[in-house]
């Protein structure tokens, strides 16, 4: 099987709906570039060149350069999904949320339920988050625990660019507006995707290692570092289950509890900031649901409740590291086990 | 389009449909029967029936809070929607959307909206399915002088103008954002910032049913056409409060009375029609007490309707979950 990368995988999940789907547009700002300028088309194929080579193959009726103007183009795709198209709105980085909110929540998310059930709006918006790019405060979040929140949305936080080419033909053929995550630290991983199209169904978490000792459930790009720190641990004879629950919303609290149930230790590994974010949200559930099981405390590795650093070495600092995840797992394992009441 | 004498009928069939359904609102608000929050269309009838009757179920028209004229001139059920307002099972949006947020999406109608300003981007994207769809429909905003201030507005028209998208922008003038007069908060001439955005921008008297149906026209059949977007800007009149329960303060004393009496978009195109010979006041006469029984009935039908089971709290908010 060939190996792509991160990139390519989004960007042939794309090619591949938009071939077998003429109701599917994509739009944005630069997302071919150059829009109206001397030089060549297609000249940036998106702001870290994801949609590459789509202009060519579908042209500018269904590849559709934007202003810089979320408000408007992110409610166009949602007034056009209401009423028949399948658009793929990039909103570059989800920090730009803050200019188009109300079209996502209070528009898109909440058509169906207002309207009565009679409205569908199909959209998708891709959005780049996380930190690790220098690219400080504006451009580094991780909001997706604020479109978690929103009932009327879907989440999708893929960990890798086989989960990445899965979720994203899924989100497309969604029926509901799918708000896609993409880790702008990614774009380069590789790994063995398939040719052809295929979906990964939302709602269903991925088991990626199954140890006996600790749950580890880990969010978007902090997955690969709970694997590292699940291999280093294992070394040390602590055996780790790291689940991805690939979507925040929908989220399989089922499987997650069913691991807790096994393990009786929970780790939740999660780059958004620590209040209110999907570290919080899971440690709530399982201390509610399986109390009875847990032989520890829940330990929850996030950063600091502080915005995202430029400076490199604040910016490491503030990124959970596979360092910390260790860390937090070999605490629960000293934890003493709880008396019986 | 030349109108007809059964385009006259139905003209003013669906303006006497209207005030009556606002004044019964009003009515049935003030006797506490109907929950939340609601905003009378009265008034400024002319507008939304002006401009629907260009329309058909292909084309889309997006909504303000005061939407429950534009619901009707684009051909929602009046019963559905008396059901809606008060709540009830068998509601346009089955309980739960309310005045705010009556739409019917098979007939176009992509609803009220409780958000100022949250229609025109929403217009942008259904002009775009028409547009990637070659349907040769069109997409109309209606927006208040309140959310012409809002950058959604601003953007919208910016957008439709690059994607040179099958969209109307109707801006309904009443005078007041909520209690702020536009007068005041309308900074310059929409008219001009039409302009500013490379679009045609005309203003028109919203009493006058004529000049409201001939600018659409005008407007609608330029985006047919393919030829981009435009902008009305309509100055009308606002016979009740920004919501009901508004005491009204803000406006003068005899305000109301004094534009009930000169500024009557109805009253204007009886008078019109009737002195022309196009029509005789025994048929609009007929019109008006079918109107006033359709609306009875639809009172006291959602009276009588009842509530939805709650087990429906749980359902419509995704299509699969």
């Amino acid at each position: 099987m060939p190996k792509k990368s991160f990139r390519q995988a989004v960007n042939e999940a794309l090619r591949q709906e938009m071939e077998r789907d003429p109701s599917v547009v994509v739009m944005g700002e630069d997302i071919a570039g150059g829009m109206g300028a001397p030089g060549e088309d297609d000249a940036w194929g998106g702001p870290l060149g994801v949609t590459k080579g789509l202009l060519a193959q579908f042209g500018r009726g269904r590849v559709l350069d934007t202003p810089i103007s979320e408000s408007a183009f992110i409610g166009a795709a949602a007034g056009a999904a209401a009423t028949g198209l399948r658009p793929v709105a990039d909103l570059m980085f989800v920090d730009f949320m803050g200019v188009c909110f109300d079209q996502i929540f209070n528009q898109a998310a909440k058509f169906r339920y207002m309207f009565g059930g009679k409205a569908k709006t199909p959209m998708v918006i891709r959005t780049m988050y996380g930190a690790g790019f220098r690219a400080a405060s504006q451009h580094s979040q991780c909001l997706y625990p604020v479109f978690t929140h929103i009932p009327g949305l879907k989440v999708a936080i893929p960990s890798s660019p086989y989960e990445a080419k899965g979720l994203m033909i899924q989100a497309i053929r969604d029926d509901d507006p799918v708000i896609f995550f993409e880790h702008k630290a990614m774009y380069d991983d590789e790994e063995e995707v398939p040719d052809e199209a295929y979906t990964i169904p939302f709602g269903e978490a991925n088991f990626l290692r199954e140890g006996e000792d600790v749950t580890i459930v880990a969010i978007g790009r902090m997955v690969k570092f709970a694997r590292e720190a699940a291999d280093q641990l294992a070394r040390e004879k602590i055996d780790c289950t790291v689940l991805d629950p690939r979507t925040t919303s929908p989220l399989d609290i089922g499987s997650i509890l069913e691991s807790v149930r096994e393990t009786g230790r929970l780790v939740v590994v999660d780059e958004a900031n620590p209040r209110c974010n999907m570290a919080t949200d899971i440690s709530a559930q399982a201390a509610e649901q399986a109390f009875d099981a847990l032989k520890a405390p829940i330990r929850m590795v996030s950063p600091p409740h502080v915005p995202v650093p430029f400076s490199p070495a604040l910016e490491d600092e503030f990124i959970p590291s596979v360092e910390k995840i260790g860390a937090a797992v070999r605490s629960v394992m000293a934890a003493p086990a709880r008396r019986a009441a | 389009m030349q109108l007809n004498r059964d385009d006259l009928l139905r003209a003013w069939r669906e303006m006497r449909t209207i005030r009556a359904f606002e004044e019964h609102v009003h009515t049935e608000f003030a006797a506490g029967g109907i929950p939340g929050f609601v905003h009378l269309y009265a008034g400024e009838e002319a507008s939304a029936v002006g401009v629907c009757m260009h329309l058909s179920d292909r084309d889309v028209i997006a909504s303000t809070h005061r939407g429950h004229g534009h619901c009707i001139a684009k051909g929602c059920d009046v019963k559905a929607m008396m059901r809606e307002i008060f709540g009830r099972a068998g509601g346009l949006c089955a309980g739960k959307g309310g005045s705010m947020h009556i739409a019917d999406i098979s007939r176009g109608m992509l609803g009220a909206n409780g958000i100022v300003g949250g229609a025109p981007p929403l217009v942008c994207g259904a002009a775009l399915t028409a547009k990637v769809r070659g349907t040769g429909g069109v997409a109309i905003a209606f927006c208040g002088d309140g959310g012409a201030n809002q950058g959604t507005t601003a953007e919208g028209m910016n957008l439709a103008s690059v994607w040179k998208l099958p969209a109307i922008f109707v801006i309904e003038d009443n005078g007041y954002a909520e209690s702020t007069a536009s007068a005041w908060s309308l900074a310059g001439d929409p008219v001009k910032r039409a302009e500013g955005y490379g679009m045609p921008g005309t203003r028109v008297d919203g009493r006058d049913f004529f000049a409201v149906h001939e600018a659409a026209g005008e407007a609608i059949e330029r985006a047919r056409k393919g030829e981009g977007p435009s902008l009305l800007h309509v100055k009308l009149e606002r016979f009740f409060g920004h919501f009901e329960g508004d005491a009204m303060t803000y406006r003068a004393a005899d305000e109301v009375a004094r534009l009930r009496a000169e500024r009557d978009c109805l009253a204007s195109f009886r008078r019109r029609v009737t002195e022309a010979g196009l029509l005789d006041g025994a048929a609009l006469d007929a019109i008006d007490r079918e109107a006033a029984a359709l609306i009875d009935e639809a009172v006291s039908e959602a009276k009588a309707a009842a509530f939805p089971r709650p087990a429906e709290l749980l359902t419509d908010v995704y299509v699969s979950y």
